[in-house]
């Protein structure tokens, strides 16, 4: 929970005026949307949990965001924050994502069976595979409002769950407090580690309090799959591997969620889904499937292409550096992955990515030969 | 009386008849402990056990005073404006510390934090101002100048000379747990209040949103500006929320004499010149205070302080006084002493680098200033300070000459 917020009741003492925040100089989703007269409508209203308005849109109010770079700017604090706040928090996933409405149904689909192909990008050029979600427990508060009995329970209840895994997915879990120094420079070079948020971003929505009680790192003995406990959600799971079999990578990362929420089911939990909003998780940018499958993929020549950026548009797909989001690429080698997030399954996100790849290979390949990438412009998806 | 009294302390009108029917004593009075009725139980999922922090790390005042007891007693209360234990420990939960530094660990959402959560409050105020038992004794204020002697110092020696405090305007949360409304108010009562001053004090406020490029580049020259607070001591306290909102600066136009509105506290107040007149610095420092005292309570508004605790401020290192007298001194020779910082304790005098606080010293010019807080007067305090520099400087002078020192005496601490 964070600051100065709880006790909503108190706030209205004073008028919707008087603690509107000054948003002149802010350029992020809830800026755009957060009218004065809005803020009057929502601003006595709590989740049963007691999350208020001013919670939601604090990180948005201390970060004014950038002018190219659109941030979200309001997280939710629990499951009911997407209901209590609504007219906020559709008109902010409709410009976020696409113009998704809220009317709208979002599908699932974690059948690994359905992609077509991925297993077999070049590995001359596509030097990994990773695909990445989140999962919220329902019935507990997210990071940005969860008590420390709550973000402990689900430790606990995660530890419990993922040691039941088998096989190739059997592996083991390591407390950030508890750690011994050897494990942990092993995590690194690992480039497992997570440390303790520095971003502005999150550090002001509460999400780094009481670090590092109750955050810790799972991944099986053959370290293809990873799970990050309670750090900007309440799980982040992560399959990878070298090389371009996105196909497998894909695989191992649907049999294990999918043997991951059974083991909750069989605890009495489940993760927080609804038909609208898919898997719903603390950042509105990460609704639906929360999922980000991209490569490493070496493309020095496509990418001085002057029509790069509207190749990646037009395949829906982002690139990144290869430390991740804001860093910029080394040595030609970058990260691409899916733009979307909602309003898309998990095996369409992953086809875009696995096709859109594939054609980028084709044309850095094209490209080196000296010859021109026209014809092979595709269409906008 | 204590139901009507914490309703009272909600609305900013009834503030002022209370204290025009009453005075500031009464309202301090009322304070007293007995009198202060929490707010509505907070709501818990989960037992106090599963709750308690893990501090096994941590060194700091809150974690040695905060006994899984002690935390089951306190984390249902609220105070009347909601604040909570959680929220007032969450700094000290986030910052473990250091093994050197000994931190405080906790802060204060409003004026009574320090009476609904006493149990914890009271050991840390002991711990952190040398054995002051807030429950028993009472906290000294004296703001008459003219008590001070020999405040002149050779300015061979001493480069400038300053005086800080904070103040908070009773009936507003602090920075911790203020809303944006509160904050905007402060700002408010305080420059609306300032505008009033005249003569010397004569000035001009800048807030931090409105500030043009040149008057940002001037104040950042004069060393005035204030930024974002980075570190983490304050930022998980919350304080830095809502950031540059109802922030800002003012200063008098001779630029001597300057308050930092909604910082870590609602106002800082900051009298300093260069030389050694510290006689004047606090002479000016005592004057501006009373006359901002003055103006804010003919609006019918007053600042926080009672008897036991003096001035109230966000963070318990800062109580009775909240000052903090220094100059900027050259001790190059006495700085390599290997008796330097036993002179140091015994005058009850404290060292920092000309950047403030855990900078270095450049130059062997020292900040030297006072340790001491809580318990002792202004009047005190300045005067130890200027005792304690001009004994400074003598060993200086003799080591110049190749004479020895010697060690003071402890200064006696409380009965």
């Amino acid at each position: 929970m964070p600051f100065g917020n709880t006790h909503n009741k108190f706030k209205m003492n004073y008028s919707a005026e008087q603690e509107y925040p000054d948003l002149s100089q802010h350029n992020n989703h809830m800026a755009k949307v957060l009218t004065l007269e809005m803020y009057s409508k929502l601003r006595d209203k709590e989740t049963p949990s007691g999350f208020t308005l001013d919670d939601v849109i604090q990180t948005g109010v201390d970060n004014p965001g950038h002018p190219f770079i659109m941030t979200v700017g309001c997280v939710a604090g629990d499951e009911e924050t997407y209901e209590v706040f609504k007219d906020l928090m559709d008109p902010v996933i409709e410009d976020r994502h696409g113009g998704y409405k809220p009317a709208d149904t979002h599908k699932t689909d974690l059948n690994a069976e359905n992609l077509q192909g991925g297993d077999d990008l070049d590995p001359n050029y596509v030097l990994s595979s990773r695909v990445r979600t989140g999962r919220s427990i329902r019935g507990f508060c997210l990071p940005p409002h969860c008590s420390r009995g709550e973000r402990r329970a689900i430790e606990q209840l995660s530890i419990e769950a993922l040691d039941s895994l088998e096989g190739d997915l059997k592996g083991k879990y390591y407390a950030l407090k508890n750690m011994s120094e050897e494990e942990q420079q092993q995590l690194i070079d690992d480039h497992f580690l997570f440390d303790k948020p520095v971003s502005p971003l999150l550090l002001a929505s509460g999400m780094a309090r009481d670090w590092p009680d109750a955050r810790g790192i799972w991944h099986n003995d053959n370290k293809t799959f990873l799970v990050w406990v309670n750090e900007e959600d309440h799980l982040r799971v992560i399959s990878m591997q070298k090389g371009g079999n996105m196909r497998e990578v894909f695989t191992r990362f649907c049999t294990g969620l999918t043997k991951i929420e059974d083991l909750f089911k069989n605890r009495g939990h489940e993760f927080m889904w609804n038909e609208h909003l898919g898997y719903v998780l603390t950042c509105p940018s990460n609704l639906g499937t929360g999922l980000r499958a991209g490569v490493h993929v070496k493309l020095p020549n496509v990418s001085k292409h002057e029509k790069f950026g509207e190749i990646l548009k037009r395949l829906r797909l982002q690139k990144r550096g290869t430390g991740g989001v804001d860093t910029a690429a080394v040595g030609g080698v970058f990260d691409i992955s899916n733009a979307d997030r909602l309003g898309f399954s998990e095996v369409e996100l992953v086809q875009m990515v696995v096709d859109g790849v594939n054609l980028l290979v084709n044309m850095e390949k094209r490209l080196e030969g000296g010859e021109g990438i026209d014809d092979m412009m595709p269409e906008q998806k | 009386m204590a139901s009507s009294f914490s309703r009272i302390l909600s609305s900013k009108r009834s503030v002022g008849l209370l204290s025009v029917v009453g005075g500031s004593v009464a309202a301090g009075f009322l304070l007293h402990r007995e009198h202060v009725t929490a707010g509505e139980p907070l709501r818990r999922r989960y037992p106090a056990s599963a709750e308690y922090p893990d501090l096994r790390k941590h060194n700091n005042c809150m974690a040695s005073h905060l006994t899984p007891a002690i935390y089951a007693k306190l984390c249902d209360k609220t105070t009347p404006n909601g604040f909570t234990l959680d929220q007032a420990i969450q700094t000290g939960v986030d910052n473990p510390g250091h093994p050197f530094i000994k931190t405080v660990g906790m802060v204060a959402g409003d004026e009574e934090t320090y009476e609904v959560f006493a149990d914890l409050l009271d050991p840390v105020i002991k711990e952190r101002h040398n054995g002051y038992d807030a429950r028993t004794m009472k906290h000294p204020t004296d703001l008459d100048a003219t008590k001070i002697h020999s405040g002149n110092f050779d300015e061979r020696y001493v480069l400038s000379s300053r005086v800080r405090t904070g103040r908070s305007i009773r009936g507003l949360s602090l920075p911790p747990a203020c809303t944006r409304a509160e904050r905007r108010e402060v700002e408010r009562v305080v420059v609306d209040a300032l505008a009033g001053l005249k003569g010397d004090l004569t000035g001009r406020y800048y807030s931090l949103t409105q500030m043009t490029e040149k008057e940002q580049q001037q104040l950042i020259d004069d060393h005035f500006l204030f930024d974002k607070p980075v570190s983490p001591l304050l930022t998980c306290a919350g304080m830095a929320r809502d950031w540059p909102d109802a922030r800002g600066i003012w200063h008098n136009n001779e630029k001597t004499f300057l308050i930092w509105v909604n910082e870590e506290d609602h106002t800082r107040v900051i009298s300093m010149e260069k030389g050694g007149n510290m006689k004047r610095v606090f002479e000016r420092f005592c004057k501006g205070l009373k006359e901002v005292e003055r103006l804010i309570q003919e609006r019918g508004w007053e600042f926080m302080w009672n008897e036991r605790l003096g001035y109230v401020l966000t963070c318990p290192s800062n109580l009775g006084t909240g000052l903090r007298a220094g100059v900027h001194v050259k001790l190059p020779l006495l700085s390599k002493d290997p008796r330097f910082s036993k002179i140091l304790d015994n005058l009850r005098l404290q060292k920092r680098g000309t950047g403030g606080v855990d900078t270095a010293a450049v130059g062997g010019v020292f900040d030297i200033s006072n340790l001491d807080r809580l318990g002792h007067s202004e009047v005190q305090l300045v005067q130890t300070v200027i005792d304690g520099v001009n004994y400074l400087i003598e060993c200086e002078k003799r080591l110049e000459k190749g004479q020895d020192i010697k060690v003071p005496p402890p200064i006696r601490q409380f009965k």
